[in-house]
């Protein structure tokens, strides 16, 4: 079904009772070209590549619940290219130039909402460090603001700006960051992969490998039967090491829980992203009112999609340093999904030494921005054995030879990242 | 989750910070680049009881280890790490 003005006029006129299902709810069949494990947002997009771009359309999305059941439906829809080191500069970049026409791309309105990010800072150090990372943005051709104090005067008003101990300098601000609604950006891939005859498999979990006498991948075996596949590619972030060790591989990586906070509906206030620079606090308002927000990591090893009150906690008190008057907010809902926290802080997109096995994981808590470049340059990786030149630092083994791309300099430590 | 220390008795989570995994063993000095390699990057990852490294900053700043269920944060047993006093409680 094609979507446009007068779809929707049709339905509207006819009360909205003939609206189709956007996508096809397929059963397995016996063989495919490729078969990618994870019907997330990495995994679709990686599907509709494929069949878009590579013009390899015998492909099934296996995933073990429901569309955007899993990370896809957990994360605070941040979208942003501001990335300091080679390999993330450009990478995420290429997943921004994505974003802005994704919805044309999909025939499916993802509400991509480029409202802009803005990274507060609070010191003349930390001002310094800002400056830099813009610097390095401008010069791959990214857009990045420095704005002083002034500025955010009359942008922001309600910012505690005098705060003693972490008065509000200026920030970085990248316009053409900002949001999308998750939810749809799932819905839109499977909407597009399926017009192209992607098959999307729902309630299959794989639960093993085939492999062939040289130990070349060569199917799968499901909940819902053995399937054969020219190649397997998994984009299971959250379980990536879960689903490694069936082919027998260990993987650079912890498994973390990140939660995230909506609270009650409230009139417009926060006109876009904003992040706290002597915390971590991260808040943005969605289209129903809501104030989205989330900090770090709870630190301890997790596979349970909850996490504890100790971070519940220190969120909301960054939260009450920068905008005081979010106190009188009442929480709504909260929740916690699974990050594949990598050594490095950044993600895996390489061939794995299994053959006939792709992997793509070590998204951190970064993975929902990722989604359209991650899904091109793993379909890339996958039609043609090669990486995308966006995508060459990525590498498995990169941890081994000593070229890791730490964005914060914390070292092998996945729960400082 | 809360934990109960042997030197503190049960306390909140707040005053722990965790390192990881326990198993992981540091290899001796003249080991192969292999072995580091496995010990500083390579983790099981387990979904399931975990024996693990804690800290306890907030309170004895005794080194801990808890055995914990992944899937359910259930903790089963929390011992000292060896070297952190453990001769005090008779472990």
């Amino acid at each position: 079904m094609k979507y446009s003005i007068f779809s929707l006029a049709r339905a509207a006129l006819s009360g909205h009772k003939n609206w189709k299902p956007t996508w096809r709810d397929a059963a397995p069949k016996d063989r495919y070209d490729v078969v990618i494990i994870g019907g997330g947002g990495h995994g679709l997009a990686t599907a509709w590549f494929l069949a878009s771009e590579f013009g390899i359309r015998n492909v099934a999305v296996l995933e073990k619940g429901w569309i955007g059941s899993g990370n896809a439906g957990r994360n605070t829809t941040i979208i942003r290219s501001n990335y300091g080191l080679p390999g993330n500069t450009g990478f995420y970049e290429l997943s921004m130039k994505l974003w802005e026409k994704m919805e044309q791309d999909l025939n499916y309105n993802a509400m991509v909402s480029q409202r802009g990010v803005l990274n507060l800072y609070h010191s003349d150090a930390q001002r310094d460090a800002f400056a830099r990372r813009g610097n390095t943005m401008r010069i791959n051709g990214i857009d990045a603001e420095l704005l002083d104090q002034a500025a955010l005067r009359k942008m922001l008003p309600f910012l505690n700006f005098d705060n003693a101990r972490f008065p509000v300098q200026g920030g970085l601000l990248q316009r053409r960051g900002g949001t999308a609604r998750h939810d749809a950006v799932v819905w839109g891939y499977a909407h597009a992969a399926s017009e192209l005859g992607v098959d999307i498999i729902q309630n299959c979990e794989v639960t093993g490998f085939t492999r062939d006498a040289n130990g070349k991948v060569i199917g799968v075996e499901t909940s819902r039967g053995k399937i054969s596949a020219g190649k397997v590619g998994m984009a299971v972030a959250g379980s990536s090491s879960r689903v490694a060790a069936m082919a027998g591989l260990r993987l650079p990586i912890e498994s973390h829980v990140l939660q995230a906070f909506v609270s009650e509906a409230i009139k417009p206030l926060i006109p876009g992203v904003m992040t706290f620079g002597a915390g971590h606090f991260y808040v943005s308002q969605s289209d129903k009112g809501g104030l989205v927000f989330g900090g770090d990591i709870d630190g301890y090893n997790s596979y349970a999609q909850r996490g504890n009150l100790p971070v519940m906690e220190d969120v909301c008190e960054g939260g009450m340093a920068l905008i005081p008057m979010i106190g009188r907010v009442r929480l709504l809902r909260q929740w916690g999904g699974i990050m594949d926290m990598s050594m490095d802080g950044s993600p895996i997109i390489d061939k794995s030494p299994v053959d006939g096995l792709y992997i793509n994981a070590g998204w951190c808590y970064g993975g929902f921005k990722a989604t359209p470049g991650s899904g091109f340059v793993f379909a890339h990786l996958i039609a043609r054995d090669q990486s995308h030149k966006e995508a060459a630092l990525f590498r498995l083994d990169r941890f081994q030879r000593g070229a890791m791309i730490d964005e914060k300099g914390q070292g092998a430590q996945p729960n400082l990242h | 989750m809360r934990i109960t220390c042997p030197f503190c008795g049960e306390r909140e989570l707040g005053e722990f910070t965790y390192l990881g995994d326990a198993k992981p063993q540091r290899p001796a000095a003249d080991a192969s680049e292999e072995a580091v390699y496995d010990y500083v990057y390579l983790r099981d990852n387990i979904a399931g009881v975990m024996s693990e490294h804690w800290y306890h900053g907030g309170g004895c700043r005794a080194w801990l280890k808890v055995t914990r269920n992944t899937l359910t944060h259930e903790i089963s047993a929390v011992e000292p790490a060896a070297g952190a006093g453990a001769a005090k409680v008779g472990a």
